[in-house]
């Protein structure tokens, strides 16, 4: 009975290792990130050049696998952190490390303020943490807390007055972001209550006029859904099994599939969202006023095994990213692709020599211009089971339970 | 007839018999139990809670839960309140399942024996209320919210696992109404200093008066409804009291 709940034990502190690569882009399309492990690589789209990070600092460059990164609003900024513990706060014009924050656990989540002052954390444990930027301060102070819980995505609401923080205990919380910051964020405004698995990513759809913006939110419970975050109300779902499903095997059940990552597309009420194990992306396209959610396109990506693991947009251009690295130590694998017109009708899947950037953007991302197929194909299966492991709740049986209670005192005496 | 057949029921009273329905005075709030969890507030059933006030049509329901015991244990104060507010709706939630499985019992044993339809209004629901609060409760919905003598979690590796702290009471005052109040009494003295700074120290609840105290019939009950309440006066020990009225946001 003791050794294959050991061994399972080591077998999720391996997967618990397992780190998806990402990618992020610059707001006004100057410069492209991707992570892969603890590797951060940059690309200056302007001059088409590799970019050279400078960190000077005690805790120089990442040491553990980077688990969130970002360009802030402004395009100023850019973040990068992860179970190294550290939040790295880099200029993204001169590429020098401006800060770095030592956090006490793995972080999670990250998000910048729209003005850049503040830098929003998630830890492991469920706190964020908030730091204000321009100082010489090392850590955060404590902002909110989701008891318990793994928080999966950090975002501010588009005009600043909110922050909001997603759980693997399937909630959004939409907090008023104070003036004061550093005092805490005490005041709820409302819980985005409907999904009925983790939640993986949530984004902002506006109109053009940005006079309205609505909440998108990707779970593992297979829907995309739509929030008003003023007052917490589910406005849509939309289910995204059926059309992953239904192209990767021909049976018309539904099986449950994680959305892994999604975007919105600005100037439209667009997103595009990435789904595990589909190798391709959906648009979706909301209606502003009927407050809908539907699916408008599938785009399937051709060629050899590509499974999005991150996604992001500039002007019309998508990048993905799929890859994944088995620790810090372990070399990583990632392949990056192009969407190019992505909210028109003319959208394609780019060729390595057409994406902006060419082979040498490619060579300085992925770190080699060409991946064998079988690496991909486990490396898509390992952020999967990863994923998983760390966020879905775990089942007992009556008699797990049993024997996961035995070391406990008042249990020894028999009755 | 019932008492008759189930021993764990008193065949005097009609009532649950305690002894069988034992059980550790801690749990582990960190665990995530065995027990089904409410998508949202809208997804509970509370016709099945409150048969007598609530329509199974959860639309028409004009009566919502007002006043939560968070840690109900045994039910004692749930008992007291019910008659004193009959037409309040109240429900304790209670993380070990056997102790809600008493209150269950006893809730139901009190309605049938009761003479005037009592105790409709009371009713308890097994959870982990450190997670699952605003599963349970709308913003605002709460005009009472009570914790009596919560698990002290000595050591200061475990304070985490207090009911009480800064960032669950974000949490509280989210379901409680503005001009709601918290109430909380320990024996623990040096618990009782962290409830009342944890509240002190939050931005949306200020101190009741010792007038306000005085004139509100429910802060008796803290110490004398409760079995925990009881114990402590028998063995005439200090209990200390922190209760605080929900505020709006001051900065």
């Amino acid at each position: 009975m003791e050794e294959p709940h050991i061994e399972e034990g080591h077998n999720q502190n391996k997967l618990l290792d397992v780190a998806p690569a990402l990618i992020s882009v610059h707001p006004s399309h100057k410069s492209i990130a991707a992570t892969v492990g603890s590797d951060l690589r940059v690309f200056n789209l302007i001059d088409n050049s590799p970019v050279t990070l400078v960190d000077e600092s005690n805790e120089s460059f990442h040491k553990d696998s980077v688990r969130a990164i970002r360009y802030s609003a402004s395009g100023k900024l850019f973040v990068s952190t992860g179970d190294d513990k550290l939040v790295k706060i880099w200029s993204a014009e001169s590429w020098r490390c401006l800060n770095t924050i030592c956090s006490e656990k793995r972080v999670t989540a990250v998000a910048v303020s729209h003005d850049d002052s503040y830098v929003c954390y998630a830890d492991k444990f469920g706190v964020v943490w908030v730091v204000e930027l321009g100082g010489i301060t090392k850590k955060g102070v404590p902002l909110l807390s989701h008891y318990c819980s793994i928080i999966t995505s950090l975002e501010f609401s588009p005009d600043g007055r909110y922050i909001l923080s997603a759980d693997r205990d399937f909630k959004i919380r939409v907090t008023v972001f104070p003036e004061e910051p550093l005092q805490g964020a005490h005041e709820i405004q409302s819980f985005c209550l409907g999904h009925t698995e983790f939640v993986t990513c949530i984004a902002f759809v506006s109109n053009p006029e940005l006079t309205q913006s609505y909440l998108m939110s990707g779970s593992g419970d297979s829907t995309v859904r739509l929030w008003d975050i003023a007052s917490g109300s589910l406005l849509d779902t939309c289910e995204v099994s059926t059309v992953a499903g239904h192209l990767e095997s021909n049976e018309s059940e539904q099986t449950q599939v994680t959305v892994s990552d999604l975007c919105a597309i600005p100037d439209s009420s667009l997103a595009a969202v990435a789904i595990q194990s589909f190798q391709g992306i959906l648009l979706l396209s909301c209606d502003l006023s009927a407050h809908t959610l539907s699916i408008t396109k599938v785009i399937q990506i051709p060629g050899e095994s590509f499974i999005p693991t991150s996604i992001s947009l500039s002007t019309s251009t998508l990048w993905m990213v799929s890859g994944a690295s088995n620790g810090p130590n372990q070399p990583g694998y990632s392949r990056v692709r192009v969407i190019s017109c992505i909210d028109s009708e003319k959208s394609s899947v780019l060729e390595d020599e057409q994406i902006p950037g060419g082979t040498k953007l490619l060579e300085k991302l992925q770190g080699k211009v060409s991946i064998e197929e079988s690496v991909m194909i486990a490396a898509s299966e390992a952020v999967r089971a990863a994923m998983s492991s760390l966020l879905m709740k775990k089942q007992y049986s009556e008699e797990k339970r049993e024997f996961r209670k035995r070391s406990r005192n008042d249990k020894k005496t028999t009755n | 007839m019932e008492s008759e057949t189930k021993p764990t029921f008193s065949k005097s009273t009609g009532l649950p018999r305690k002894r069988f329905y034992r059980a550790r005075a801690h749990s582990n709030p960190l665990s995530d139990s065995h027990f089904p969890i409410p998508i949202s507030p809208s997804h509970v059933d509370f016709s099945l809670h409150f048969p007598k006030f609530v329509g199974t049509n959860n639309e028409e329901v004009s009566k919502k839960v007002e006043f939560a015991d968070i840690g109900c244990g045994f039910g004692g104060l749930l008992i007291s309140l019910a008659t004193l507010f009959p037409d309040t709706l109240m429900i304790g939630m209670e993380l070990r399942d056997k102790v809600t499985e008493y209150v269950k019992e006893r809730i139901l044993a009190l309605r049938k024996t009761s003479s005037g339809g009592q105790y409709e209004n009371v009713s308890v629901v097994r959870t982990n209320s450190m997670k699952y609060i605003p599963n349970y409760f709308e913003k605002g919905q709460l005009s009472k919210m009570f914790f009596l003598f919560p698990d002290p979690h000595f050591k200061e590796k475990n304070h985490r696992r207090r009911v009480i702290s800064v960032d669950l009471l974000d949490e509280y005052a989210y379901v409680l109404r503005a001009g709601g109040v918290i109430y909380t009494i320990t024996d623990v003295e040096e618990l009782g200093e962290w409830m009342r700074s944890c509240l002190e120290k939050h931005p949306m609840f200020e101190s009741l008066t010792h007038e306000e105290l005085d004139s509100d019939p429910v802060v008796e009950l803290l110490c004398s409804a409760t079995e925990e309440g009881q114990k402590v006066a028998r063995n005439g020990g200090q209990t200390f009291r922190a209760v605080f009225r929900r505020i709006a946001y001051v900065s």
